[in-house]
């Protein structure tokens, strides 16, 4: 019971709330990966095992559930830590800025990456509580910033927007160009 | 002689300068704002310096490197709050010295100190260059290997009290690198079907989301903070002189950055911890340590500043990465065909020593840069987080979706931001994750290759002194962490015995 206690002991460890549940979530992920080994992963007749295709994913999967097992129980082991629910509702919450951005990348798509970034700076600034004219105005010159230095002078792999098409001819080539 | 002149002809070029101009002040000031970092300024520019010569993108980088930890000293010692992690030691003496009103001494000392340790590691590197490439030939597919293997034991060793979650992050990265079709044999791993799993998942996709995303998505959930301080005032020249007194402290320091630096997976934390253990043992004042001891400032900062330069061994003599931000630097390298390794000691010294120059540039630009510009960062520390987090979220798209214009790499991306948010917030490290999908590759690569001349397990090591040499340090690795393992399991019995 003594010898139980004492690596009970050390397996506790720093943690923070909601710890055994990001431990236990990454345990199930890597049980089902686990069993689905077989399916996923192919074995090469007449390959010898440092050649095999299948060889890193399997020791990376046996790997990631063993340590992550231990990394639950480490988790079990040690005393509960009170604020779970309002760290899960926390991840839940950032999954807000997830939409934001997919939402920001789809525009770029389709509206252009100027008006896109000027629009997505000022809603989302005004969002999260910069709200006065000298915060607005500040946002949509970091906006112009960004875009003039990174498309307009370093001309990095960002389509034109679909809107830009229905532009007339030279502001059309040079909006497709630089913004 | 003739590498040099060639070095400093590949450096006279107005893009050169300019990225260096442009790396080494972005990254003092990205270095002094809490909450964006050098890694996240890396991740967002990487695609961006695709399209560069790569010695324009690397120096770029290796600017934003080399001097983000310059400017994280600033709001360490003014606010208590490290302006990049590795500047977390800084706080302990810096921070009480500015509450004795000696922050202006405390941030002259920290620059001096920095810029001494930095210096001193480069001299270190340009000394070891010729050693390196008389050495580098002998690294064979199996000494590589080994080496990577080495390198994910260390990273997950150095994470004491994570060590499970580490070793898991590290798996799972190693898994990441696999997931796609598999070129060689033609076959799928883990693809569950799905078209858009086959190609794989890119690293740079998941460097942005677990470092930029997952940042910007933190500061826009978390409370809005704007760290108030005030401008200094006087001339920061002083401390330089006063600086030479703890010469000594500093030489060890930089010392400590160099061994730690060259060891993959070990890095800032861990040269800091033992140049400041070694300061205060040694120290006339070892009660001063903690209080606003110039000694201890120094200490800590000579020896985060000594690692990027010794960082770049690993990286350039065999193509193994020793941190989050190498690893991105390596795909600067792959993406324009120079692969890192011994042939490119062999066959490109004078890039090699361009990028050494480029070092002692860097630091004699950030070092004149804050000398005059301090309070210019004092201003930049005061933007408000949740500001932050928009700009951080507009500039990832540039990252992710000029990558390849894909959809599903930005969700990916996304996702992966999440995940990254759910690590910072739990105090897990991401850096295990990078560290696996990219000593993974390089283990799967070197092993496969290695495969075509061993046929029995000790042909791995027959007649190769060094993949000897690598095998038993991950032995003596392992044996020594056991022994740890048992002395704690021990020292637990016997205070349980004594209850």
């Amino acid at each position: 019971m003594t010898r139980l206690m004492t690596l009970q002991e050390m397996f506790k460890r720093y943690r923070r709330p909601g710890d055994v549940v990001f431990a236990l979530v990454f345990l199930a992920f890597s049980l089902f990966l686990l069993l689905n080994l077989k399916s996923q992963l192919v074995w090469k007749d007449g390959l010898i095992l440092g050649k095999q295709p299948a060889l890193w994913p399997t020791i990376a999967v046996i790997g990631m559930t063993c340590l992550a097992f231990l990394h639950w129980l480490s988790s079990a082991l040690s005393p509960r830590i009170y604020g779970r629910l309002a760290e899960m509702t926390f991840w839940a919450k950032s999954c807000e800025y997830v939409i934001w951005f997919m939402a920001y990348i789809y525009g770029v798509k389709y509206y252009g990456y100027l008006p896109m970034t000027i629009v997505l700076a000022v809603v989302l600034g005004i969002r999260v509580g910069f709200r006065s004219w000298r915060s607005v105005m500040m946002l949509i010159l970091f906006a112009v910033v960004v875009v003039v230095v990174f498309k307009s002078m370093l001309q990095v792999n960002i389509p034109g927007g679909a809107l830009y098409d229905y532009l007339p001819g030279a502001v059309r080539s040079f909006a497709l160009t630089y913004l | 002689m003739e590498d040099f002149l060639s070095a400093f002809t590949l450096l006279a070029d107005w893009k050169v300068f300019f990225a260096l101009l442009v790396g080494s002040i972005g990254g003092a000031i990205i270095g002094a704002i809490p909450g964006v970092g050098p890694a996240i300024a890396i991740a967002i520019l990487l695609p961006a310096t695709f399209s560069f010569e790569p010695i324009v993108g690397l120096t770029m980088l290796l600017g934003i490197y080399g001097s983000s930890m310059y400017g994280g000293s600033i709001p360490a010692i003014l606010i208590n709050t490290p302006g990049t992690a590795v500047n977390a030691l800084t706080t302990y003496d810096g921070y009480p010295m500015t509450k004795r009103g000696e922050g202006r001494r405390a941030l002259s000392l920290a620059y001096s100190a920095s810029f001494f340790g930095a210096i001193l590691s480069i001299i270190c590197l340009i000394l070891m260059a010729p050693v390196l490439a008389k050495v580098a030939p002998y690294f064979g597919s199996r000494e590589i290997f080994f080496a990577a293997f080495l390198g994910i034991l260390l990273v997950v060793l150095a994470h004491r009290g994570q060590i499970f979650a580490a070793g898991m992050l590290a798996m799972f990265g190693i898994l990441l690198n696999s997931v796609g079709f598999e070129s060689v044999t033609y076959s799928e791993r883990f693809t569950f079907g799905q078209s858009w799993l086959r190609g794989g998942v890119n690293l740079i996709v998941v460097v942005l989301g677990l470092f930029a995303l997952s940042q910007a998505f933190l500061l826009l959930t978390e409370k809005n903070k704007s760290p108030d301080s005030e401008l200094i005032s006087g001339s920061l020249f002083d401390g330089m002189k006063e600086s030479w007194l703890y010469k000594r402290v500093a030489t060890v320091g930089a010392g400590f950055g160099v061994l730690m630096g060259v060891i993959p997976g070990v890095g800032e934390f861990t040269a800091q911890f033992f140049s400041y253990s070694h300061a205060r043992a040694n120290s006339k004042k070892p009660d001063e340590f903690g209080k606003g001891s110039p000694e201890g400032l120094i200490a800590s900062e000579s020896a985060n500043n000594a690692v990027p330069a010794a960082a770049m061994i690993p990286l350039l003599a065999l193509g193994i990465p020793g941190e989050a931000l190498t690893a991105m630097m390596l795909s600067v390298f792959y993406v324009h065909n120079v692969i890192p390794g011994p042939q490119l000691f062999q066959n490109k010294m004078d890039f090699v020593l361009a990028l050494y120059l480029a070092l002692i540039i860097i630091n004699v630009i950030v070092f004149v840069f804050l000398l005059f510009s301090t309070n210019l960062l004092i201003k930049a520390i005061q933007i408000p987080t949740r500001l932050l987090g928009v700009m951080i979220l507009i500039l990832s798209l540039v990252g992710v979706y000029s990558l390849r214009n894909s959809f599903v790499d930005c969700g990916m991306a996304a996702g992966f931001g999440v995940f990254g948010l759910i690590l910072k917030r739990l105090n897990l490290p991401i850096v295990p994750i990078i560290l696996g999908m990219v000593l993974g590759n390089i283990m799967d690569v070197k092993l496969r290759s290695a495969m075509a001349r061993v046929k029995t397990p000790y042909d791995f090591v027959d007649g190769r002194p060094i993949a000897m040499i690598l095998v038993g340090i991950i032995v003596l690795v392992i044996l020594l962490h056991l022994r740890t393992l048992w002395n704690e399991y021990k020292i637990e019995k016997s205070k349980h015995a004594a209850k």
